[in-house]
């Protein structure tokens, strides 16, 4: 079954259960992942409600693992935020990188799709609207799906984080590196687009390597679309 | 750390994630951006994906591994292929996590 073309295809289908189709994987990847943010959240002392705050107010996934890292070695609260600002400032690229096809979209309707930007929504998205597939019922369905996996999440680890001492399930926490391999295949449009890939994968792995902190998928995203954006100008100036 | 300073910590984080996110979109998408923009920005989703993925799957433990032991490097060959040939996203994913669990199950719970 393709998603894909499953849903410009079937028109009969409702945006609601298109957009539940399409965010399954991000629904089988946040319910463990956030389960396992509740668990730790909890042992790390924050109150119930803080646990859930978090969930609700920042929706971050790799950036709330982190902070609670932090809360539990009892960190600077600012040293927590600007943590959290480093750790998520990749998706001002990612916000930028959708602007272009959201030309007919209110300022309101913009604010409230940027609340719920993560990684896994964003890639479904770049691939949604490079197929012209920006109605709004379906792309607000999805987001609300997303963050309502991720807050069902962190509610069971809240609730079982007294039972729980592996927070594994197998193979689930495979399915958002799956995603992204099959988001990132829809992504490779042209030779350039392939080449950009490979040297930012590259890039991230070695400056992760090298001990940058939280910015290597920053740094080499930035580096990798310059360079691509240099090659296209220097292969269409050889051709012209 | 008291419960009251948690809560304010996390608004701050609110803040700082949520005016990244917001910024571009708001200030970019009524603007006609010129054209070397625009196919800068096109690069993004595939060098930020790869940033994001590459990384997870040679050196999930931080550390880079080829071993037969790193399950995740080795189950995106058949999430690749089956995406590749099927052109299917539900199926590749069901593939990669099938994969992890089986890998799991032969290393005996790696």
């Amino acid at each position: 079954m393709n998603s894909a073309t499953l849903s410009s295809a079937n028109r009969a289908e409702s945006p609601l259960a298109s957009a539940f189709r399409q965010a399954l994987p991000i629904i089988l990847g946040y319910v463990p992942v956030g389960f396992a943010y509740g668990v730790l959240a909890q042992k790390s002392g924050l109150s119930g409600f803080n646990t859930m705050l978090m969930s609700v107010l920042v929706f971050a996934g790799s950036a709330q693992l982190i902070a609670v890292g932090l809360f539990a070695a009892a960190a600077n609260p600012l040293a927590i935020v600007a943590t959290t600002f480093v750790v998520n400032l990749r998706h001002l690229l990612m916000s930028a990188a959708l602007a272009p096809f959201l030309r007919a979209w209110g300022k309101t309707r913009l604010a409230l799709f940027a609340y719920q930007l993560t990684d896994e929504t964003f890639a479904l998205h770049a691939n949604r609207f490079a197929k012209d597939e920006t109605g709004a019922a379906e792309t607000f369905g999805i987001n609300v799906i997303a963050q309502s996996a991720w807050v069902g999440g962190t509610a069971l680890g809240l609730a079982a984080s007294t039972l729980i001492t592996d927070i594994r399930p197998i193979g689930l926490d495979y399915a958002l590196p799956a995603m992204f391999i099959a988001l990132l295949l829809g992504q490779l449009k042209s030779r350039l687009h392939l080449a950009v890939s490979l040297a930012a994968g590259l890039l991230s792995t070695g400056l992760m390597l090298a001990g940058l902190g939280q910015s290597h998928v920053l740094a080499a995203t930035i580096i990798a679309a310059t360079i691509g954006l240099g090659a296209h100008a220097w292969t269409s100036r050889r051709s012209s | 750390m008291d419960q009251q300073t948690i809560l304010l910590t996390i608004l701050g984080m609110m803040a700082v994630t949520y005016i990244p996110r917001a910024l571009p979109v708001l200030a970019l998408a009524r603007r006609t951006l010129p054209d070397a923009v625009i196919r800068w920005l096109g690069f993004i989703p595939v060098a930020v994906l790869s940033a994001m993925l590459v990384p997870s799957l040679v050196a999930p433990e931080k550390f880079l591994d080829f071993s037969l032991r790193n399950i995740f490097l080795w189950a995106a060959v058949p999430t690749f292929l089956v995406c590749w040939k099927t052109r299917s996203f539900v199926g590749a994913v069901v593939t990669g996590m099938a994969c992890v669990a089986l890998g799991r199950l032969l290393l005996g719970g790696a």
